[in-house]
């Protein structure tokens, strides 16, 4: 103890003998308080190499958490002391002091959220407070810097002199300006506004505007409208002789964003020069081969927010996949914190409870050279850090496992990268009402409408450029998983009673999307008076469109017993209108102006059918000319090897995985990682939903390509559906039963050959699907990923197709576990012995296209599904990987290493055979003397060597130290995160000791 | 005989009271999740319940630090219920979050001792299979045990830190040890000792023995089929199962 008093006489100043209040205190009852927590955190080693990377060199920098409090109290240094002790110190190793004692030489940087970003710890402390009988009128948290750092001339960073060098610290490192402000010295806290004149609504004169004019409203409201819709709304509120409100304009905006009425995926296009038409992507190619399969296990496809399939009897699943890209570029925490959350929202409004979660993550190179970094991004490896971190926050946090994922490194995913968020839920067979009444009231459930949030659909459904941060940022949100946790068990239960008659979620477009939705053909009558605001301060349109991620629209015949059970848990609610029948949609503000005249009243039918469908000019891809022949010089294979196992995109993720929790709900059985010490990789996972009969289990798998993308989108789609089938197969699934999602994550598609492309990838979607028998049941397109420099150059991103495969896995005595098992097995591999170099990660890792096809559809590969499957479910199979990135040699690597035993492969030496990347091909372990047996399953298989106990890895040519192949593939990949990727993450928890030697990773 | 209930009451954030109410219908109990909500309108009463099991998940989103606010209901809405179980030895258990919000109420280590569980050494938050000993024949809970449980942890405040460790281990109140996958003593390696606690320790019990809480999850290893050695040597062992029983067993 007497340590730790030393220590915290050091960083007090001359003035900390006296226990004066703040000097922000007033003495008539309202006071300010700035109450320091430490000891400090010290500076980990990332942040320590961001500084230096900016030219400067560290002394020291340590952390301390400010709590900013307003109160009324005649005795502020009690308050402080009470708070204080009871509520912001740990009893052992925590001390605090008034912000004014602090010692305030040297350089001092505070960063403080903005007013009205989600900040459940200050909640949380007004709340606990009021329970301890202090009452806080306000809390705010923030954090100081005590900032010890050199040029490199060696003279210390000095406020006075050197603003613009602070200014680049901060912005970089410290904190993010799209939810944090930022300040030398001390910074006053934000409080959100607790009064505030309430604002009425306009009207928008549409009536005389031509074209120009159109496009300037368009540009200044950031509606993401042409000029063609419109035209259409112009016409309407022309008939209807008055002009429209601004919420009337936002809700048709939001409505008929890209976003929610998928313009281009509905869109009619048509081909140059050849005049082809394809009368909508969806209609044409996804929606149609899951129409033509008609498969029996499917309950749901396309018509809600999620898809839903049968399980066993009794269960069905229901499975979605989301985007959250453009928030993420800008806040990367709370976007993939959204995204997470968004999606399990949409599970949850198919009344299901989650029960798994997977994330697909895309980014640029982390080792981007900072002086190559394009103004208004984010360095790749800040994004990385913070995406993951939101991903594990909001999933740890409302207790879903996170079960499959897939990070991908690739240079178009710097200025875009992408975060995709998948949530699979358990619903009883027939369970999810989806029939709002006439009369039925409309409840709105979950978290109080803010500013954030407002204009997500319109937001994300545009290209994004250097000023983007600074207009956008009340489109980003932080998530509150604590709220959604509480949703979700009020949902369920209310499921289970049959309080509701429809359920929808308040995704992008706030109430106006939800409500809209559901009212469809009936019709409503709103008043936002009664909908929970976090502050005062909001326009009407405002509060209509916030989006949070954690709130629901319910369709109630009686909303007591809903009320009461929300009430028990939690959880806000409140009746907000009626479904009316009579077929349009009335949004009145009762608190301001006058009720008789809407904020809104637009008839249903325009809303929801009146915008015109897009003309769109496609050119077609040109993919042939590619030939099989490649230039690059000849190649040392085990060190090529090597230096695959270390790409990003193939390296080991456990570290990343670790920060995710993936045994809640104790149903996990196939997990990511596996083998004897838990961090070989495996292909699919299996996760057996808890309440079921605990004989079935649901398989996962995931497909994604950049680099196959960019040369060949049709090939590519088949490819990377062959991989999620690949990984399902793996882990024990039928592939004669299996659902797919499609997430699309594409360029500027008003560029006739991005757009071509994009129907190529389609097209090969459809073939595949029917090919497969397996149907799309949900998916989510993502469009304008473009991020146009200033001097006006696009840059799009890589075109990126993610598919998840969901199968079922109907006998887990016989999955395959990961990582070879047994020396002296038997190792077979099934399907051709080599693959293709065009695209291949090969190709990645010497730097530049070598040339080669880039695998094309294989007829023979669902066979071989087949094949695999038949010998797995016979029981055959010990463990099993699939060839996928860097083939045959990869594979055989990781497998070996999971299992920690040598392999003896006698393969040829050829480039094709070692690294060469095709569909349908498997690895097998079998024990030898079930040779025979297994042959019979396995017409395409052949035995291409054992598992030893060798402690060598040998393919062909290739005979390495299985210690340096271990090396190889985890080498770090630090899920470390700077102090301005941690705000967020730490707004939620407490800052415990500085953790002895941490950071020396 | 009708089955003992447990109580396992659940704070908004609370999220791994299913398992754990699986766990104890495993080990033949009835368990009730009940929201604090409804024991703190007096619907449900502490002393209606034979065992009280305080689940993991974040509690409050960790505001303030994690258990910190669950462990202020505790105490501040049902202090005078709490003690009286307590004195009445009601066995008593908190995993994870729960244990944070038993050691945050001063309920463990117990009145004489302090006790903190802070911040991981290395991760923000970490998810794995872990190795435990258990390490004390005082505690109901674990007298029984003779094997090495094997289990996951997930959390990222979970490091412990002891007011007065010498007195703590004259006491035996320590009651899980992490250990490497042999058995041997972690000593402060990672990653067997996935956190850093001081001396490996991964659960405390109270001077009574009827009070244990640990940071790992022994209630998500209560069958088979949830091992990831399944279908390797190993396989089979350091189900914690038993754990459940002995508590159960102790009001039967």
């Amino acid at each position: 103890m007497h340590e730790r008093l030393g220590a915290r006489q050091e960083i007090f100043g001359p003035q900390a003998v006296s226990r004066c209040c703040d000097p922000h205190a007033g003495g008539v009852g309202l006071c300010e308080l700035a109450i320091v927590v430490g000891p400090g955190a010290t500076i980990d080693s990332d942040t320590r190499s961001q500084i230096q990377a900016l030219g400067f060199s560290v002394r020291s920098l340590e952390t301390f958490r400010v709590v900013h409090i307003r109160a009324r109290s005649d005795d502020p240094a009690h308050l402080a002391e009470r708070l204080s002790e009871q509520l912001l110190i740990d009893p052992v190793g925590q001390w605090w002091c008034h912000r004014g004692e602090l010692r305030n030489d040297g350089l001092i940087v505070e960063t403080g959220l903005r007013p009205g970003v989600t900040d459940r710890e200050a909640a949380e402390l007004v709340r606990i407070a009021a329970e301890l009988g202090l009452d806080l009128e306000a809390a705010s948290i923030g954090r100081r810097h005590v900032i010890d750092v050199h040029r490199a001339d060696g003279s210390a960073l000095d406020a006075g002199r050197d603003g613009a060098a602070i200014e680049l610290l901060a912005r970089r490192v410290l904190h993010n300006e799209v939810i944090e402000r930022w300040g030398v010295g001390e910074l006053a806290p934000a409080f959100a506004a607790t009064e505030a004149e309430a604002l009425g609504t306009l009207s928008i004169p549409l009536a005389r505007l031509e074209s120009d004019g159109l496009a300037a409203l368009n540009r200044s409201r950031r509606l993401g409208l042409d000029v063609e819709e419109l035209r259409v709304i112009q016409s309407h509120f022309a008939e209807q002789g008055r002009a429209p409100t601004d919420a009337e304009l936002e809700t048709l905006a939001q409505t008929w964003s890209e976003h929610c009425a998928h313009k281009t995926f509905r869109a009619r296009i048509t081909f140059e020069p050849d005049g082809e038409v394809v009368d909508g992507l969806l209609k044409s190619y996804l929606r149609a081969a899951t129409d033509r399969l008609d498969a029996p296990w499917v309950r749901s496809a396309f018509v809600d927010n999620a898809g839903i399939v049968e399980f066993e009897p009794g269960w069905d699943i229901a499975l979605k996949a989301e985007t959250h890209n453009h928030p993420s570029a800008l806040e990367p925490f709370g976007g993939a914190n959204t995204g997470v959350g968004g999606v399990v929202r949409d599970i949850l409004g198919v009344s299901a409870k989650p029960v798994a979660l997977t994330d697909i993550l895309c980014f640029g190179p982390e080792d981007l050279p900072l002086d190559r970094l394009p103004d208004g991004v984010l360095h790749p490896h800040r994004v990385r850090n913070g995406v993951i971190a939101g991903v594990g926050d909001y999933g740890n946090k409302i207790g879903v496992p996170n079960l499959a994922g897939a990070i991908v490194h690739d240079p178009s995913y710097t200025t875009t990268p992408l975060v995709f968020a998948g949530c699979f839920g358990l619903l009883p067979t027939g369970s999810n009402p989806t029939m709002a009444q006439p009369g039925d009231s409309i409840v709105v459930l979950g978290g109080a409408v803010g500013r954030d949030g407002v204009g997500g659909a319109t937001f994300s459904s545009q290209t994004m450029g250097v000023e983007t941060a600074e207009i956008a940022g009340s489109s980003v949100q932080i998530g509150d998983p604590i709220v959604e946790k509480g949703l979700i068990d009020v949902v369920l239960e209310a499921r289970d009673a049959g309080l509701y008659n429809a359920i929808t979620d308040c995704g992008a477009g706030g109430l106006s999307s939800a409500i809209g939705e559901m009212a469809h053909t009936l019709g409503a009558d709103v008043d936002l008076a009664l909908v929970p605001r976090k502050y005062p301060g909001l326009a009407p349109w405002e509060v209509w469109l916030s989006e949070a991620q954690e709130r629901m629209v319910l369709a109630v015949p009686d909303p007591e017993p809903l009320l009461e059970l929300a009430g028990r848990w939690s959880v806000g609610a409140a009746v907000i209108g009626t479904f009316t029948g009579r077929g349009r949609l009335v949004v009145r503000d009762s608190a301001g102006g006058d009720p008789d005249q809407p904020v809104i009243d637009l008839d249903c039918g325009f809303l929801h059918d009146g915008r015109p469908q897009r003309q769109m000019i496609a050119e077609r891809v040109e993919v042939g000319h590619r030939s099989a022949n490649r230039t690059n010089d000849p190649i040392d294979p085990a060190a090529t090897l090597l230096r695959l196992l270390a790409h990003p995109s193939i390296r080991s993720n456990e570290s990343v995985l670790r920060t995710y929790d993936h045994e809640v709900l104790g149903g996990t059985y196939v997990r990511p990682y596996g083998g004897p010490q838990g961090d070989g990789p495996g292909d699919g996972t299996v996760l057996i939903p808890p309440g079921t009969s605990g004989t079935r289990g649901m398989a996962l798998g995931i497909g994604v390509n950049a680099a196959m993308g960019r040369l060949d989108p049709g090939a590519m789609a088949w490819n990377v559906i062959d991989e999620a089938i690949r990984n399902v197969v793996v882990a024990g699934a039928d592939p004669d039963q299996l659902s797919l999602l499609d997430n699309f994550a594409w360029g500027n598609p008003t560029d006739p050959a991005t757009l071509g492309g994009l129907v190529a990838a389609c097209a090969a979607c459809h073939d595949a699907s029917l090919h497969h028998g397996a149907p799309f049941v949900s998916g989510k397109d993502s469009l304008y990923n473009v991020f146009v420099h200033p001097d006006g150059t696009p840059d799009p991103v890589a075109p990126t197709l993610v598919i998840t495969a969901v199968g079922l896995v109907k006998d887990l005595t016989v999955v395959p576990i990961t990582g070879v098992v047994e020396a002296g097995d038997d190792v077979w591999l099934v399907g051709p012995p080599w693959g293709e170099l065009g695209g291949s990660h090969l190709d990645l890792v010497l730097g530049e296209d070598h040339g080669g096809l880039v695998p094309q559809h294989d007829p023979d590969a669902l066979g071989r599904h087949r094949e695999v499957a038949s010998a797995i479910a016979a029981g055959l199979v010990r463990s099993a990987h699939d060839l996928s990135e860097g083939g045959l040699a990869v594979a055989a690597a990781e497998w070996s290493f999971a299992g920690r035993l040598g392999l003896e492969l006698d393969v040829s030496g050829a480039t094709e055979v070692l690294f060469g990347e095709a569909p349908g091909r498997y690895l097998l372990e079998v024990r030898p003397d079930e040779a025979d047996r297994v042959g019979a399953f396995l017409p395409s298989g052949i035995r291409i060597g054992s598992v030893t106990d060798s402690g060598r890895l040998r393919i062909g040519p290739i005979d390495l130290d299985l210690d340096d192949v271990g090396r190889a593939y985890t080498q770090r990949t630090s899920a470390h995160r700077t102090s301005a990727d941690r705000t967020s993450a730490d707004r939620t928890s407490a800052d415990g000791p500085a953790p002895a030697g941490g950071g020396d990773e | 005989m009708s089955k003992p209930r447990v109580l396992i009451p659940v704070a908004l954030g609370t999220n791994r009271d299913h398992d754990l109410a699986h766990a104890f219908e495993l080990a033949g109990a009835e368990a009730n999740v009940v929201p604090l909500t409804a024991l703190r309108s007096g619907a449900f009463r502490l002393d209606d319940f034979q065992i009280l099991g305080v689940p993991g998940g974040f509690s409050y989103g960790d505001a303030l630090g994690a258990g910190r606010l669950f462990g202020l209901d505790l105490v501040g809405w049902f202090g005078d219920q709490l003690h009286a179980a307590v004195a009445r030895q009601t066995p008593i258990i908190g995993v994870c979050n729960g244990f944070q919000a038993l050691v945050r109420s001063g309920i463990l280590p117990g009145p004489s001792h302090s006790a903190v569980l802070a911040r991981n050494e290395r991760h923000d938050f970490e998810c794995r299979w872990v190795t435990l000993e258990p390490s004390t024949v005082r505690s109901v809970w674990t007298a029984g045990l003779s094997e090495p449980l094997r289990c996951p942890v997930a959390h990222g405040e979970g490091r412990f830190v002891s007011g007065d460790l010498d007195a703590l281990r004259a006491a035996d109140q320590v009651a899980f040890r992490y250990v490497d996958a042999g058995g041997k003593p972690a000593g402060g390696r990672y990653p067997a000792n996935p956190n850093g606690s001081v001396a490996d320790i991964a659960g405390v019990c109270d001077a009574t023995g009827f009070v244990v809480g640990l940071m790992p999850h022994p209630e998500d290893h209560v069958l088979d089929r949830q091992d990831p050695l399944r279908g390797r040597p190993g396989a089979g062992a350091g189900r914690c199962l038993d754990l459940f029983k002995a508590g159960v067993a102790a009001v039967v």
